[in-house]
């Protein structure tokens, strides 16, 4: 994959915040505007709490049908007991769960579509997010890359990459508004208008079954996600979350001879 | 009072102050959650107009293990006598806030305008099930007993009690106008084409389509048309909104 310069680099989102050198050859650069970070924070309580209370609801009929109805003999998937610390509140409630649930699921919707506002208004998802087909060329390298625990340095970590794109767009575009139609889908005030949408789920029972595999989807993408932010430096991806500012590594290749 | 005793009592009294801070602050939490539900009814109102329909389904579809929740065999001595003579002595009472009190033997009621309609019963707990409904519009009934311009909740009292106990709390329900007058809003006597079961509410059962099953009384055995439901049981409207459920169970 060619190198990315600082000439070639595509409208580099500065924000209006010019990089700021630091010793050692590493640099400051701004990376999240203030909405970015107070939303994906809001979106970390609001998923964790609709996660926890949802596996709470789950627990009162711990069973996945497919189709219109529930087939009651013959369920798609049928969970043991859930155990009580992943549930909110602690311990089986599902009155109180369901008021968590639809509290939070306010703050997922009303603070999703003001992040998604945004980030169509400005552009933003355009320039950070949306692969480019030179990124899509350099997908299977870049898997091989990950593959090897090998992170982009120097001022190919300036933007995110190609796997990183999917995995943000497939998220923000697919998976977590799947989190919302499948819901809606579960309300029965809601089927008297939204028909087409329940029969695209495939009836009631395929869209909660749905709603389960987009929550555990999410899952998935919780864990590698943190599980990547730790590994590639805990306290940088921390401080770019909170203050918007990322420190850049210089490529090991480039510290040859460095006497830093 | 020596040192030693000034300080248990400081510490005592902050501790109880911390409680009450806690639990005054828990309290408001608690209703800030329950704030939502306000929201989420009010949006529900907004978007979905008055009478559009909840999903019919095809005869093909109906639900062969139809689930009976809740009560399903009522203990009450007064439904006992009257489940025994198969309901021949039955009359559902209309009352309250209308012009013209109604008594209504079951057989009156099958007179009365009806529909007929194969929905789908969506319990809190997550699960779905399918079956047809036949019963007598309860708008018309409203009209026929004429309701007061006060009247703004429509009860269903029942016979049922979950704790199977003469004198358990009765199970209760109640629905605004909005509801009460929706077309597929009906009193059921018949299921899957047949009178309808114990299991499922026998002799009457409310069909109110676009809100969760705990709104389906069952087992109604009066039906009262009121300002406001503060005064009745818990004043939350019904037997699981005074549990902490939802009054208004559209999701």
């Amino acid at each position: 994959m060619s190198e990315i310069t600082a000439e070639t680099a595509p409208d580099r989102p500065t924000d209006g915040h010019p990089d700021r050198p630091l010793p050692g050859g590493r640099t400051d650069t701004y990376r999240h505007p203030p909405l970015v970070r107070i939303s994906h924070w809001l979106n970390v309580v609001a998923v964790v709490v609709l996660i926890m209370s949802g596996l709470n609801i789950l627990a009162a009929h711990p069973q996945l049908y497919w189709g219109l109805r529930s087939t009651f003999d013959d369920p798609w998937v049928a969970f043991g007991t859930i155990p009580s610390w992943v549930m909110l509140p602690q311990g089986r409630n599902l009155a109180e769960a369901r008021h968590w649930h639809f509290f939070f699921a306010w703050v997922f919707v009303v603070n999703g579509l003001i992040y998604l506002a945004y980030g169509f208004v400005t552009r933003r998802f355009g320039r950070r997010l949306w692969p480019t087909g030179a990124d899509l060329k350099g997908f299977w390298p870049s898997v091989k890359e990950h593959a090897r625990f090998h992170f982009p340095k120097d001022d190919e970590a300036r933007t995110y990459n190609v796997i990183q794109k999917l995995t943000y767009v497939a998220m923000i575009l697919i998976v977590l508004p799947m989190m919302l139609i499948t819901g809606l889908s579960m309300s029965p005030g809601f089927n008297a208008i939204g028909g087409i949408l329940l029969d695209l789920m495939g009836g009631r029972q395929s869209a909660r079954t749905l709603h389960f595999i987009s929550a555990a989807l999410i899952v998935g993408f919780i864990v590698i996600h943190v599980g990547l932010v730790i590994w590639t430096g805990l306290y940088n991806n921390m401080r770019a979350m909170i203050t918007g500012w990322f420190v850049i590594e210089p490529s090991p290749r480039k510290n040859e001879g460095d006497p830093s | 009072m020596n040192r030693r005793d000034w300080l248990s009592r400081a510490l005592a009294t902050a501790g109880v102050m911390t409680l009450a801070a806690c639990e005054r602050a828990g309290q408001a939490g608690q209703r800030l959650l329950v704030s939502a539900e306000d929201l989420t009814r009010r949006a529900q109102r907004l978007i979905i107009p008055r009478d559009a329909l909840a999903p019919e389904y095809d005869i093909s579809e109906i639900s062969s293990d139809f689930r009976a929740n809740g009560s399903i065999d009522p203990a009450a001595s007064d439904y006992v006598a009257l489940r025994d003579a198969g309901f021949a002595d039955y009359r559902l009472e209309i009352g309250g806030l209308v012009e013209r009190p109604l008594s209504l033997s079951l057989a009156e009621l099958r007179a009365r305008p009806s529909r007929t309609q194969i929905t789908k019963h969506d319990c809190v707990e997550g699960w779905t099930s399918i079956g047809q409904w036949s019963g007598a519009k309860l708008g018309d009934l409203l009209d026929e007993a004429g309701l007061k311009p006060e009247a703004k909740y429509i009860v269903f009292y029942c016979f049922d009690a979950l704790t199977q106990t003469e004198t358990g709390p009765r199970y209760y329900e109640s629905i605004d106008l909005i509801d009460a007058y929706h077309p597929q809003t009906i009193l059921a006597y018949d299921m899957n084409g047949e009178t309808l079961p114990v299991p499922h509410g026998a002799p009457l059962r409310l069909r109110v389509e676009r809100q969760l099953g705990y709104k389906h009384a069952k087992y109604i055995r009066r039906i009262e048309a009121v300002e406001s439901f503060d005064h009745i049981a818990g004043g939350q409207g019904g037997y699981w909104p005074d549990r902490g459920y939802e009054w208004y169970a559209g999701i």
